[in-house]
């Protein structure tokens, strides 16, 4: 592989500078995906001051298979209301790599300022069942292992391997409802009995709620970012990588993809303070705190993370929306965002986010 | 809107910062293609990306090692019944450690997804990008995939064919143009993809008395003036300067490059000649600095899935004053000995594996002027125009690559 050209210090300074998302429900049968994001959409380009017609790229995540229909993506541009016409693209997996593109057409000097978007209805089918469909297509999906059950092997493979245990697993769980009593758009919080099990060792408790909702961040660089609102949250790095897709290949207790994109981001040069992990079950925090170095110092997922509201294809975005939103008001100095796509975190991206002064 | 000449136009900032930013020039230096054919019941959907991703690397004369990120497109997930597959074709692709985007952006997903890889190299966030776009139509059946059920749309259409034909009516209409245009482009893009290997359609017996015979599909389109269904793949490696100079083989250069989308249905909507299109098109002229497309592009690869949308878009693109279109198809301009070369792969009308579909319309015009394009090469071309569109006529994407280095 060759080397990253340039040292990352060249790069165009790009920061969040608007973070909007949805109150996530269970079921929003009653609205179209774009009524869902009309009003995120609305609420973070109000924050910056803009109109759809003047954010140079959009880019949104989102997928079909969770919507149910081919091209699900095209009705929710409604919301945008891209007319006269835009440059405009989309992924089809979490909003957190549609940050990536857009952060990417900003880097190249075209653009000025970008909206990202995604949403999830989760609601709309088994979503256990259509998360099967996401596997290998000719081993492993014919027999339908579903999320949870997937999760529920990684779990018992860092307790078999000494990582954790289910005492520990329902501390990280009752953290996160307790620290979702604090953030309005959760779907669950407070006090959360563990719950019967799901699939053994993970209970109700360690498992992410079926949620709905969207997101949206408004990304600007340099002087555009600094203009647009007080405190810029600066993206310092960001980085994806996959690993491989058989988990029979994979070290599921490690997460070497995140480890990776942290390297490539930056993330350990110096510490961070604060991190929004992108972990549906509660195992899958740990396996992140270990592969980025997260010690008791460091604030995991302050606003409740994904067990707290899981809008799936959103969820991602929303980490680093939170981490963003945290240096923006002065709760962090230098926060961690990490999303994850596919089976037990097969693929990972880690963004590092600043205030100023650098 | 801002790619090239105008940067942001749509706020205003102060100019200072942005003039230290230069984009790095990308340069593609290797393309693959599998034969497209209507099932390839030989190999798996790894094993069909794989195949057309190890041709563009040999072309480029690198190894898997030598890539630092995939991006990959296709359309609907439908399509194929797998959820993502780009999360189980990582390994297929050499992508394991490696970032992996996958795109989709309708049926012109195929251009955007080429776009998205050569940002990365233009931003200088990777020197050597590997893209890829696939359909495998013979694992479902596409024109259901396409169909909606209720609650989405009423049962009104079937298929896309059921959609556009009534705009190729409108255009008709509109232009006065004569019933038989379309199948002067249907009879020419089939003869081309004579001349193309990996062309779907070799059919030797074609005559256009055949194509106007074929049975009406959807009035006024044909049979033989709609595209196939096909399983494929195309693959290009997209580097940067450096990358360029160690290339075994000629570079295509990328001049320009956009994506521009409107909403699918709105009161005002011209679906004969979207306004999305239109300033695609613009981008990509202004940024590649041409005045005159009709003059100063040499061949062009668009997408036409129904034979009108040739002189449909030649009109929407500026190759000819509206209500002109039919009249550079009709005289024999955008034959592959003409002055205006339109489709000389044969097109989407010879081959079509939908999320493919437009990065061959990519891939060829990056042939075209790397003067590698086999039989159906149209000589001395310079300047190649790739163009995709998808949804219900609002997404496009479109680069012009030449043979030489834009300037910097």
């Amino acid at each position: 592989m060759s080397a990253t050209p340039g040292p990352a210090a060249e790069r165009r300074e790009v920061a969040v500078v608007a973070f909007a998302q949805s109150d996530h429900a269970r079921d929003t049968a009653e609205v179209s995906e774009a009524e869902l994001l009309l009003p995120v959409l609305q609420d973070a380009l109000g924050q910056a001051g803009l109109r759809a017609g003047e954010i140079d790229f959009t880019c949104s995540g989102s997928s079909d298979y969770l919507a149910g229909r081919a091209f699900s993506f095209t009705m929710a541009l409604d919301s945008v209301g891209a007319w006269p016409p835009i440059a405009e693209s989309h992924v089809e997996t979490d909003g957190a790599w549609a940050l990536y593109e857009a952060w990417v057409k900003l880097l190249t000097g075209t653009a000025e300022t970008a909206l990202v978007y995604a949403y999830g209805k989760s609601s709309s089918g088994a979503v256990r069942d259509v998360l099967t469909r996401q596997l290998d297509p000719y081993y492993l999906a014919p027999l339908w292992p579903d999320s949870v059950s997937l999760a529920a092997l990684q779990a018992q493979a860092l307790i078999d391997a000494g990582d954790t245990d289910e005492a520990a697993l329902a501390g990280i769980a009752a953290r996160a409802r307790a620290d979702a009593a604090a953030n309005p758009h959760a779907r669950h919080s407070g006090p959360v009995p563990p719950g019967e099990y799901v699939v053994r060792p993970l209970r109700t408790a360690d498992c992410p709620p079926v949620t709905d909702g969207a997101a949206a961040v408004v990304l600007a660089a340099g002087d555009t970012a600094r203009r647009l609102c007080d405190r810029p949250a600066w993206i310092r790095g960001m980085d994806h990588r996959v690993e491989a897709h058989a988990l029979g290949v994979r070290d599921l207790t490690d997460s070497p993809s995140t480890r990776l994109a942290a390297e490539r981001a930056g993330a350990f040069e110096q510490p961070v303070d604060s991190a929004e992990l992108h972990a549906p079950f509660t195992a899958q925090e740990v396996v992140l705190r270990k592969a980025l170095r997260l010690d008791d110092r460091v604030r995991i997922n302050p606003s409740g993370g994904a067990l707290a509201a899981n809008p799936m294809m959103a969820t991602g975005l929303i980490r680093i929306g939170e981490a963003a939103q945290a240096v923006r008001r002065g709760a962090s100095r230098r926060a961690l965002a990490h999303a994850t796509s596919g089976p037990c975190l097969q693929q990972n991206l880690v963004a590092v986010l600043e205030g100023e002064p650098r | 809107m801002s790619e090239g000449g105008a940067p942001g136009s749509g706020t205003p900032r102060p100019g200072a910062s942005r003039a230290a930013v230069s984009k790095e020039p990308v340069a593609v230096v290797g393309i693959g293609q599998t034969r497209h054919v209507a099932a390839r019941r030989d190999v798996s959907l790894a094993g069909l990306v794989r195949e057309a991703a190890r041709r563009a690397l040999d072309d480029a004369e690198l190894s898997w090692q030598d890539i630092d990120a995939v991006v990959i497109g296709k359309a609907p997930d439908f399509f194929e019944g797998v959820m993502m597959p780009e999360l189980y074709l990582a390994d297929a692709l050499g992508a394991v450690g490696k970032p992996i985007l996958r795109v989709h952006t309708a049926g012109s997903v195929g251009g955007s997804t080429a776009l998205v890889a050569a940002d990365l190299v233009a931003a200088r966030v990777h020197r050597t990008v590997l893209t890829l776009a696939f359909e495998k139509q013979s694992e479902s059946n596409a024109m259901w995939g396409l169909s909606l059920p209720v609650p989405f749309q009423q049962p009104l259409l079937a298929g896309a064919g059921g959609f556009f034909a009534p705009h190729v009516r409108a255009y008709m209409r509109r232009t006065g143009a004569p019933a038989t245009v379309g199948s002067l482009v249907a009879y020419k893009d089939r003869r081309n993809a004579l001349k193309n290997p990996y062309a779907h359609l070799h059919e030797h017996d074609i005559t256009l008395e055949k194509v106007q015979a074929s049975p009406m599909l959807w009035d006024p389109v044909r049979y033989s003036e709609t595209c196939p269904s096909s399983d494929g793949a195309c693959a290009m490696v997209l580097t940067d300067r450096a990358g360029a100079r160690r290339a075994p083989r000629p570079a295509a250069w990328m001049h320009g490059g956009a994506m521009r989308s409107e909403p699918t249905l709105f009161a005002g909507k011209d679906f004969v000649s979207p306004q999305a299109g239109k300033d695609c098109a613009a981008a990509v002229y202004r940024q590649a600095g041409v005045a005159d497309p009709r003059r100063e592009i040499d061949v062009v690869e668009m997408y036409v899935p129904f034979s009108w949308y040739e002189p449909m878009w030649l009109e929407n693109l500026g190759f000819a004053a509206p209500g002109e279109g039919w009249k550079l198809t009709e005289s024999g301009v955008t034959e592959l000995d003409g002055d205006l070369p339109v489709n000389p792969s044969g097109g989407v009308l010879s081959a079509n594996p939908i999320g493919a579909s437009g990065m061959i319309r990519f891939a060829e015009a990056a042939l075209q002027v790397r003067g590698q394009a086999g039989e159906h090469q149209v000589p001395g071309a310079r300047r190649a125009l790739g163009h995709a569109y998808g949804g219900g006529s609002q997404f496009f994407s479109m680069w012009l690559v030449g043979a030489e280095p834009p300037a910097t």
